[in-house]
């Protein structure tokens, strides 16, 4: 009995899933769709801007045909599309290359720093929510509170300033650009981009924190935690064996929606630090107006924000019983 | 009025009383600063860059031997002034929006809320990236940018309380009265959701500092010969080896701005919930 109840359940819970997982597609699809019309919306075309001021108006029309551009736009946003599909996301204007190829090589780099900021800022932000959360309403809390209230506001480049002027200008410690080269050693690497990873976790922790401590302080309201501590339960105890289990999927659930935080204070980070990483890609393509190029950054940032919203939305519904037994 | 805010005021825990003050310091700024200034704002008055603070210029000398005090208070005009107005008309917009559908019934919430939920994916300062690209960065589109970014967040919010309201039994008693669809909207739900809205209107004025800022930080905002505080940090990044005043102040002064805003909202507590930076 208990068994087949629970069997349905999971399948309901998976084709909730699916669900899930289709309408994030569709999403993509429609995100794919705005960045295009957005991206189209441009005075003059790339054709015009490849020749110049100078051109005739017959080698516009002549490159612009070649460029396919005389096409009708639904045609364009089907063959870029399925370009971007298939990993050909058309060719970029000023480095003239593929940019397949120009992200390739930037890709891993954004990806590595990212892995790393999430690895620093994920016990720090556990220990500092789950810590204010058990002394609720006290001083470390408040003045926790206060603190990540704070840095919440702060912007991107002033505590990357403060941060390379202590250990960049005062201590000297770290080298205030990140310099990245095929040859490093990992100890190199890492000495590299420790200021980069320092600032963004910096950025998630404030964000990643609060969240941590909502999620276990919903949990503290609840009557089965009443319960632990009338029968005498030691606090630890009471957050660790009686808690935690239960508040492990509304911290999953934090850390995937405050790591979105990633994608945005990368687009500073990686440029204040010169790191060689998609963000910074990505705001060399808006002033060189590399169209090509743009959209495709700008597709590959919606797809990881809506795969972390997706990671939220999962944990959410394995979580919840009432949601799988639906 | 002036009395019961008053009151209001100083019931307020220690760290509403500090952002309350940041606050009015701030608007005080935007609006009376630049009549204050020591020196006109592209004035190059200082022998030596990057001088620091001395008795001539309180907070020294930017890169270009301009006085730092001078730029910053109109910085904070352009940084405050451009924020307040996206934030604005972002806030109006969403919840004009948010209340249309309220009122509208499925067929105008449905589609409404469907496109809501696509643009709410993108993220903030992607989406700016690609309108900036697309349709350059004058101080105008800027605000439009700023704000079209930000409708979204807004709706949501919006969306929840007025549906909300739309269910409660006064409303329903307007309704079978013959109220029009405009009058319930107006004067029965929107009334009763503006301490939310006004919470989350500062939660959008702190959003789009940080994006307007960040984007003049990266030369993507606000252009020369007009500067913002983020514009102040980017053109004397060159001193940061120096540790010059000239970019820590703009730095300190945007943190102060948005740190204030937010300890205001948390001590009031209607804590709105709403998409980041």
């Amino acid at each position: 009995m208990a068994g087949a109840s629970s069997a349905s359940g999971m399948s309901a819970a998976l084709t909730l899933i699916g669900k899930r997982f289709a309408s994030s597609l569709l999403t993509l699809l429609l995100v794919s769709l705005t960045i295009f019309v957005i991206a189209q919306l441009l005075p003059g075309d790339a054709a015009q801007e490849a020749l110049g001021q100078s051109a005739t108006a017959e080698q516009v029309a002549a490159l612009r045909h070649e460029m396919g551009l005389d096409r009708p736009a639904h045609i364009r946003y089907a063959s870029w599309l399925t370009g971007m599909v298939s990993g050909d996301p058309g060719q970029s204007m000023v480095a003239n290359m593929p940019v397949a190829e120009v992200i390739a090589e930037r890709l891993p780099n954004s990806l590595l720093l990212a892995a790393l900021s999430a690895l620093v800022a994920v016990p720090v932000a556990l220990a500092i929510g789950i810590g204010s959360a058990m002394n609720r309403g006290g001083r470390i809390d408040r003045a926790l509170n206060i603190v990540t209230l704070s840095m919440v506001a702060v912007p991107e480049f002033l505590v990357a300033t403060v941060a390379v002027l202590i250990f960049s200008v005062k201590l000297r410690w770290l080298p205030s650009i990140a310099l990245v080269a095929d040859d490093m050693t990992w100890g190199e690497y890492l000495r590299g981009v420790a200021m980069p990873i320092l600032t963004l976790s910096i950025i998630v922790i404030a964000q990643m924190a609060r969240m941590t401590r909502a999620a276990v302080i919903d949990q503290m309201d609840r009557p089965y935690v009443e319960m632990a501590v009338l029968k005498g339960v030691a606090p630890v105890r009471i957050v660790m064996r009686h808690i935690m289990p239960n508040a492990i999927a509304p911290i999953v659930n934090a850390m995937a929606l405050s790591l979105s935080y990633l994608l945005g204070g990368a687009v500073i980070v990686e440029t204040i630090f010169n790191y060689p990483g998609l963000a910074s890609l990505m705001v060399n393509a808006v002033t060189s107006r590399d169209m090509p190029l743009l959209q495709a950054c700008a597709m590959i940032f919606c797809a990881a924000y809506l795969i972390l919203m997706l990671i939220a939305d999962v944990t959410a519904i394995l979580a919840n019983p009432r949601l799988r037994a639906q | 009025m002036i009395a019961s805010a008053f009151q209001r005021a100083k019931a307020l825990p220690l760290s509403g009383k500090v952002g309350l003050a940041l606050v009015i310091f701030w608007l005080a700024v935007a609006l009376f600063g630049p009549m204050f200034a020591p020196y006109p704002v592209g004035a190059f008055v200082a022998y030596d860059v990057f001088d620091g603070q001395s008795a001539k210029h309180w907070l020294g000398s930017d890169y270009l031997g301009r006085d730092v005090l001078s730029r910053l208070l109109s910085g904070a005009r352009y940084t405050v002034g451009l924020a307040a107005a996206a934030a604005l008309l972002a806030s109006s917009t969403g919840t004009a929006l948010a209340l249309t559908a309220a009122v509208g019934g499925t067929k105008v919430d449905e589609p409404l809320s469907r496109f809501m939920d696509m643009l709410i994916s993108i993220p903030s300062k992607i989406f700016s990236l690609v309108l900036v690209a697309a349709f350059g960065s004058s101080l105008g589109l800027l605000l439009l940018i700023a704000a079209f970014t930000y409708v979204p967040g807004n709706y949501r919010i919006a969306r929840a309380l007025a549906v909300n309201l739309a269910q409660m039994d006064y409303v329903q008693v307007a309704r079978a009265r013959g109220e029009g669809r405009f009058h319930i909207a107006i004067a029965e739900i929107l009334p009763n959701m503006i301490h939310p809205l006004l919470a989350d209107f500062g939660l959008r004025f702190v959003f789009i500092v940080l994006l307007l800022s960040g984007l003049s930080f990266l030369g993507l905002g606000v252009q020369p010969p007009d500067a913002d505080l983020g514009s102040l940090v980017r053109e004397n990044i060159s001193g940061l080896g120096e540790g010059a005043l000239a970019i820590l102040a703009p730095a300190v002064a945007i943190a102060t701005l948005t740190v204030g805003v937010n300890l205001l909202i948390d001590a009031i507590g209607f804590s709105g919930k709403g998409k980041g930076r």
